[in-house]
């Protein structure tokens, strides 16, 4: 027979949290197969809707910035230019709108068991992955199709997932959390998003930003990561703003702490309020 | 032995604001909220800040201190907003203390609902796995355990079928089978037994007892006396947020059927105009009586009781009849009697009036505990259809004990004794040597 022990006490749930994040990995890894399972058993067209999703958003995109607006590529197919922030974007996008209303959604679990409620919006982001690894694959033969072959800077983008990650994740935590207690958040999510997209660089190159207000422009941490997956991807001579790119990274860091802060700090009386 | 659980000074306060109603609030009204306390400290700086008027406490739970041993089948009972539920959500670390501390020796597992997590669309087998490690079992346990599970659960031919084609008692079965299998060292759970069917039900009784065999402690919350007289040796009587009585599990379940025939009377008198009823009938009073206890509300188990209905018939009509339900502690209905079996009333036409009926329930027929009676007068109207004019739920109540004197079922048999009634009945027996 084991002698664990547990206390229970006030104020004390931030403390071992990495240690129980361990012991929950099981619940982690089932949660997120099960939303996984969930999400392609569902939708009827399933997998399709993955790779449409990006498709059509590109080429709405290559018509209206490209054919229409006429903005630069810097030298790179539109279309190339597009998906490649298309990529992160949509990942970004599904991963901050899914996570944002996990714990609504999973209010059940919340009120009847324990477990660090942290893993919730977390697995909400394991299937984005998934779709982030179908759209990764169009993007491959994207690059087949033009015929434009990656060089070394490729290898970085697992990096730059990883950015994307702990961007997304961090607003992630920050809005399920305060959903908890507003649920009118369910409507800033999906306009914060839809606005993001014209925001962010994602129909066109960040070189079309004037110079002195590039700076500015990359407070938006996701201009970094876009502009990085573009930089990493494109190959060649596509160029990068490293000021910006290491404000957004900063920003991208900066947004995760806070989360996770703000989300472990509001954890103890989400039964009492969901 | 050792303890298992240890409870010191735990207290849980809720804030009741403007929150009363709705338990979340939406982010406009909290904005709108501050812009009108601003125009407010504009307008007049010096009255009080009127928002902390409006908030009110409420203590769930007050100082609990409690220990309880390893391999104690305790039982918690209590009202609804006793505190119960508070206390197993916060020893099930769902919700956090506002004062004091609590040791848990040992894995802790608790079940306060049965199916947490499951998904409709996904299999059989798949929310096997998924409401297990939610209940915190590890991936190779539940493989492990996969085949006892789901014949316990008796699901194996629909494994590979999506939940939501389940029938809801399946569905329970392979819930609770799950649950049942978790082996933890303290047990802590909710009402859940309180579903299914009766044989399931039974099912997981026996597999708690096993549990209790092997020292787990367990800790259930209910106020079905019943369940907690069969499962538990300790019982714990919690009373808005305090706790009320702690001892035997026996004691506990009387303790608290007390406090709820606290609520009941023998007697029960209308003035006219109030009078349940309507212009053919109105019950004016309705009484429990009982030698030699006459006027008390505990009643010996031997003797014979009267409930007495007194009415005044306005309309002449034919068929009227009182009539009663009787139920126990556990609401279950003992029985029903009406006085259709009057044999000089029944089918006679009753002019206007004032009447007193009567029943008479033997001695010896019902068991130990708290009944009470839902009084109803029914009659027929000129179409012969039934129509009831009275029915007033928890109308008296009373309690029955057994004296331990003899001319009982009981005896001197001081342990349990179950069962709803409990007649002296007729034995005979025959012996070929």
């Amino acid at each position: 027979m084991s002698t664990k022990q547990t206390i229970i006490q006030p104020g004390r749930t931030a403390r071992g949290f990495l240690l129980e994040l361990v012991e929950y990995r099981d619940l982690f890894f089932f949660l997120a197969w099960r939303d996984i399972l969930v999400r392609y058993k569902q939708t009827v067209i399933g997998i399709a809707w993955s790779v449409l999703r990006p498709v059509l958003t590109m080429v709405v995109f290559v018509i209206v910035f490209g054919k229409i607006a006429k903005l630069p590529s810097d030298g790179a197919p539109y279309a190339l230019l597009v998906f490649a922030a298309m990529l992160p974007w949509q990942f970004f996008a599904n991963t901050v709108t899914e996570s944002s209303n996990s714990l609504i959604a999973n209010a059940q679990m919340v009120s009847k068991v324990y477990f660090p409620r942290i893993i919730i919006p977390t697995t909400a982001m394991v299937v984005s992955l998934v779709d982030f690894a179908i759209a990764f694959v169009l993007l491959l033969g994207l690059m087949l199709w033009y015929g434009v072959w990656p060089d070394v800077r490729f290898l970085i983008l697992p990096l730059l997932l990883v950015l994307a990650m702990i961007t997304s994740l961090g607003i992630g935590y920050l809005i399920s959390a305060l959903s908890v207690k507003y649920r009118d958040f369910r409507y800033v999510v999906p306009f914060m998003v839809q606005f993001g997209l014209y925001v962010s660089p994602v129909g066109f190159s960040s070189s079309v930003i004037p110079e002195q207000w590039r700076l500015v422009y990359s407070l938006n941490p996701m201009v970094g990561v876009i502009d990085g997956f573009r930089w990493a991807i494109l190959g060649g001579d596509t160029l990068i703003y490293w000021p910006g790119f290491l404000l957004s990274i900063g920003i991208g860091i900066g947004l995760f702490l806070y989360g996770v802060r703000y989300f472990l700090r509001s954890e103890r009386v989400f039964a009492d309020v969901i | 032995m050792t303890t298992a659980i240890r409870i010191e000074n735990l207290s849980k306060r809720y804030l009741l604001g403007h929150q009363r109603k709705e338990k979340y609030v939406a982010l406009r009204d909290v904005l709108m909220h501050q812009l009108r306390g601003v125009k407010q400290r504009v307008l007049h700086p010096l009255s009080q800040n009127r928002e902390d008027i409006d908030i009110e406490e409420f203590w769930a739970l007050k100082d609990i201190n409690l220990e309880i041993k390893q391999g104690d089948r305790v039982g918690i009972i209590g009202h609804n907003g006793a505190g119960k539920s508070t206390l197993l959500k916060i020893l099930s670390r769902i919700v956090e203390p506002t004062s004091g501390k609590i040791t848990l020796k040992g894995r802790v597992s608790s079940l306060l609902e049965v199916g947490t997590g499951f998904h409709p669309e996904l299999t059989g087998r798949e929310n096997i796995y998924l409401n297990g490690a939610i209940l915190g079992m590890r991936r190779n346990e539940i493989k492990r355990k996969f085949d006892e599970i789901v014949a316990f659960a008796e699901v194996e031919k629909f494994l590979d079928t999506p939940v939501k084609r389940y029938s809801s008692g399946m569905y329970v079965r392979l819930a609770f089978s799950v649950a049942a299998h978790l082996e933890p060292e303290i047990l802590i759970v909710d009402e859940v037994l309180a579903v299914g069917d009766m044989a399931f039900q039974n099912k997981c009784v026996r597999k708690m007892g096993e549990f209790s065999t092997t020292g787990m402690t367990l800790l259930v919350v209910s106020h079905n006396i019943a369940v907690i007289s069969r499962l538990c040796n300790r019982g714990i009587v919690l009373q808005s947020g305090y706790v009320n009585y702690e001892g035997s599990a026996l004691d506990a379940a009387s303790r608290y059927s007390e406090i709820t025939s606290d609520r009941l009377q023998t007697h029960k008198d209308w003035p006219e105009n109030a009078a349940p009823g309507d212009e053919v009938v109105r019950l004016l009073s309705i009484g429990i009586h009982s030698e030699p206890d006459n006027n008390r509300d505990v009643l010996d188990i031997r003797h014979p009781i009267i409930i007495e209905f007194t009415y005044k018939v306005y309309r002449t009509c034919s068929n009227l009849n009182p009539a009663f339900f009787l139920y126990n502690q556990d609401d279950i209905v003992v029985f029903i009697s009406s006085g259709a079996h009057d044999t000089e009333w029944v089918n006679r036409q009753r002019q206007p009036g004032l009447y007193k009926s009567r029943c008479y329930i033997p001695g010896n027929f019902l068991a130990e505990g708290s009944f009470y009676i839902r009084a109803i007068i029914n009659a027929r109207d000129a179409w012969n259809a039934p129509v009831v004019h009275v029915d007033q739920k928890y109308a008296v109540g009373f309690k029955i004990y057994d004296a331990l004197e003899g001319g009982s079922a009981r005896g001197d048999h001081s342990g349990a004794y179950y069962g709803v009634v409990r007649p002296i009945l007729e034995w005979s027996t025959t012996f070929n040597e």
